[in-house]
């Protein structure tokens, strides 16, 4: 009986085996592509969802009112043009005629303000802040809604290129309620098929999409691989197409490989440390109450340095809420050089002896843990003794939010506006400023950035706000990272938006 | 019998109650507050009252305790904060997974720790029982994702045998669900075999040493017969244990092994809804397993008790 077992096991992995040789081929189809997910998403439902990684699924199944473009350009999508009143208290937006939704329905006014209306009133809807803006929707006529507005708000068209701008089916989110996430129609590129949580997630290509003749693919599959090596290892061994972020110590892996293709651009967003300026009794310290002090510890600091050793320099080193690349950079405020002598002077000025000792919170990662321990000697030369506790991400966010720590190494994904980037840390009582700084000019600067339209006022109200917040704030902005996508040389015309979606309009499979 | 199946049929029930409590009182002593974690970056203190009160996080434990257990009682185990599916369809979706992957590395253990404990123990102190041991100690002190990521890069990025993660289900193809699940089906069942092998080698070892066997020796008996009739047979009582225990351990899901090849079931789920405080998720899946482990002990009572009269008392 037990021989039988054995036997059996035995010839099942042989089986198995032999199966499994025949059938790797049959996994690599014509136009069907595969695409490695970092993380499984979370729930597909516009109004509902929340981590990134669904956004990038959400890429071809739900089309937005605006997109944007390499040059991180507002362009319409199933919007046609825009107009903002001369007051900034209205935007009223023409709508692209003969969009269908998956389910076969008309997308016009009424579907528009519905999806609008929708995002704005379901419970536990994350668009509404995003749209907070917004006091009603009207429809002009069929194809054309008003937005009226609370208050001039120039970032709105910016969030309408994201999640609440994504238009769904009114018949089919009536009929779903809250459980549209598990089905979503929408009026994408591709139709939701199906999904296995934590598996896979099946779409097809949309016969009557509104721009079907830019659509190359027949079907997507994304496949959630947590681990970055078997990500990679899935790719080269042909079992995936395209795989997104790949990890900084996997570049030369990739690069080597001529197979292999690696496309990149510098994040919308940043890597900083988030410090504790009047948050509970951890910010009781001269760290938080002396500028100078911690003008001392960003002087001991050596971007450029942290970014080779960590990340073999492919990363990009930077000093603001935005990548020096980007139009609202401000040059008067280059990123500062190390100056250890200065850093001492500083602190001696500052009437601190002794090492200044941090509790530096450090969310569990291996890119995160060394980045910490390079700050950690770095620091330690010019006077300041970081404690290093790696902690668990949840945790990090309650501790945070709690006062919990001195210095938190703690990143921002990014927005394509630079008030996504910056309001809701900077500005007095945001729901993400954990470190509780209130600067009445900074908030301010602004709220006029935030009601004016022209990109070059903005740019200047953007100028005050680092005046003051770069030298004192809550935020020491380090450096940028790069959105790294790689794919099979089977896979043509891919572009990299700075956002770090991946979009498939345009994309080939040969 | 029935007196004795009544008897432990009898014990679960209370077994269950203080497991649900453990499971419930335990994750909140987790620190992380679910609403913020479910929140990520979009972090409104408006929209995170939303989801305290739609998810009851506001109310006192016991309180939540009461809806919960009530909710179970009528078969609804709750649904999942993060993805809005109910929890019962998540374990309906990851059972058949798991039980596949479990059913394959047991039988994969049993395919090599069985026969190379006997060997062991037959030849004993020979080539054979130091090969057999060295295996052992191999299977034992190899990390499963070390060995797991070896294979991956063996059998699918330099060989292009196998697809390196992923899974398809029986039904659907049954090859490539061979193909998907036999890796890290050897990997699970790697270690298993070379515990099971040292737990077959002792008790073959003591079995051999017995009177019976001398008995049954000096019959004249055929020493294959005398091995797996006679000595084998009686050796089997720990191993089944030992067998059983492992069934359940399977099942409540090889985390790591599901983490590297990506293999949706239950290890991954329940890591997966801690890292993200989806409380009900971890609930109901803990409490499954839970059930699914005691009936598995309950199993094993049953099989000695068959396997020896003189239990049955």
């Amino acid at each position: 009986m037990k021989k039988t077992i054995g036997l059996m096991a035995f010839s099942l992995v042989l089986s198995a085996t032999v199966a499994g040789g025949a059938f790797a081929p049959a996994f690599a189809q014509g136009s069907h592509l595969r695409i490695g997910l970092a993380e499984d998403p979370d729930v597909l439902d516009p109004s509902l969802a929340r981590t990134y990684v669904g956004r990038i699924v959400f890429a071809s199944i739900c089309d937005k009112l605006f997109d944007i473009d390499e040059k991180l350009a507002i362009v319409p999508q199933l919007a046609l043009s825009h107009e903002t009143s001369a007051d900034g208290k209205t935007v009223t937006i023409k709508l692209r005629p003969g969009v269908k939704f998956h389910d076969g329905e008309a997308f016009d006014a009424t579907a528009a303000k519905y999806s609008l209306d929708r995002h704005l009133t379901i419970k536990g809807s994350f668009r509404k802040p995003e749209l907070g803006s917004v006091n009603t929707v009207d429809v002009v006529d069929p194809m054309t809604i008003r937005l009226n507005l609370k208050e001039p708000f120039s970032p709105l068209l910016a969030q309408l290129t994201d999640r609440a701008g994504m238009m769904m089916s009114p018949k089919a989110a009536e009929a779903a309620g809250d459980k549209f996430g598990l089905k979503p129609i929408c009026a994408g590129p591709f139709k939701f098929v199906e999904r296995v949580q934590q598996d896979r997630i099946v779409v097809e290509k949309f016969a009557d999409y509104w721009n079907k003749d830019n659509v190359f693919i027949d079907k997507i599959t994304y496949l959630p691989i947590v681990d970055g090596t078997v990500r990679l290892a899935n790719l080269r061994s042909g079992g995936l197409d395209l795989i997104e972020r790949v990890l900084a110590t996997d570049i030369k892996t990739v690069r080597d490989n001529p197979k292999l293709k690696l496309i990149s651009a510098v994040e919308l967003g940043y890597q900083g440390i988030t410090m504790n300026l009047a948050n509970g009794a951890k910010a009781n310290t001269p760290f938080a109450k002396d500028a100078r002090v911690r003008r001392a510890f960003e002087l001991s600091i050596d971007r450029e340095a942290l970014n080779q050793v960590v990340f073999n320099g492919e990363f990009v080193p930077g000093n603001q809420w935005i990548s020096p690349q980007n139009f609202y950079y401000q040059q008067a405020f280059p990123i500062p050089k190390r100056d250890v002598a200065k850093a001492k002077a500083l602190l001696k000025e500052a009437g601190v002896t002794g090492p200044v000792t941090l509790d530096f919170m450090v969310p569990n990662g291996a890119e995160t843990k060394a980045v910490a321990e390079v700050i950690q000697s770095m620091a330690a030369e010019a006077g300041f003794d970081l404690k290093i506790r790696v902690t668990e991400f949840a945790t990090s966010l309650k501790q945070a939010e709690d006062g919990d720590f001195q210095l938190y190494l703690i990143g921002w994904s990014g927005r394509s506006d630079p008030d996504g980037n910056s309001y809701s840390f900077q500005t007095c009582g945001s729901p993400q400023n954990n470190s509780k700084y209130c600067d009445k000019d900074v908030d301010a600067a602004h709220q006029e950035a935030r009601s004016k339209s022209d990109p070059a006022e903005r740019k200047k109200a953007y100028e005050r706000v680092a005046a003051k917040f770069l030298p004192e704030g809550s935020i020491l902005y380090i450096y940028h990272r790069r959105v790294l996508v790689a794919l099979t040389d089977k896979v043509e015309g891919y572009k990299q938006i700075p956002d770090g979606l991946v979009r498939v309009v345009g994309v080939k499979l040969k | 019998m029935l007196a004795f199946l009544a008897q432990r049929l009898l014990q679960i029930i209370p077994t269950l109650i203080l497991v649900s409590m453990l499971i419930f009182g335990l994750q909140q002593l987790l620190p992380g507050d679910p609403a913020l974690i479910m929140a990520g970056e979009e972090r409104d203190p408006k929209v995170l009252e939303e989801i305290r009160e739609q998810y009851r996080l506001n109310e006192p434990i016991p309180v939540q305790y009461f809806y919960w257990m009530k909710g179970v009682l009528s078969g609804n185990l709750g649904e999942s904060m993060r993805l809005k599916s109910s929890v019962a369809s998540l374990v309906a979706e990851k059972l058949p997974v798991t039980l596949q992957l479990a059913a394959m590395a047991l039988l994969i253990a049993i395919g090599i720790g069985i026969p190379a404990g006997i060997v062991s123990a037959v030849k004993k102190d020979t080539a054979w029982d130091y090969g057999a041991n060295l295996f052992a100690l191999w299977g034992l002190s190899t990390p499963n994702f070390w060995l797991g990521i070896l294979m991956i890069f063996l059998f699918s990025v330099t060989l292009g045998w196998l697809p390196a993660s992923g899974y398809v289900r029986l039904g659907e193809n049954w090859q490539a669900s061979l193909a998907t699940t036999i890796m890290p089906a050897f990997v699970l069942g790697n270690a298993l075999a070379a515990v099971l092998m040292r737990h077959t080698r002792s008790a073959m070892m003591q079995a051999m040493g017995a009177d019976y066997v001398r008995t049954a020796r000096a019959k004249g008996l055929h020493e294959g017969r005398v091995v797996l009739k006679h000595a084998l047979r009686n050796a089997m009582t720990p191993v089944i244990t030992l067998l059983a225990l492992d069934f359940g351990t399977l099942l409540s899901g090889a985390v790591l092994t599901e983490q590297i090849f990506t293999i949706p079931g239950f290890g991954k789920l329940i890591v997966d809804s801690v890292f993200n405080r989806d409380y009900a998720v971890v609930q109901g899946v803990v409490l499954v397993t839970a059930t699914v482990y005691i009936s598995l002990n309950l199993l094993a009572d049953i099989a000695y008790v068959l396997v020896n009269p003189r239990l049955r008392g």
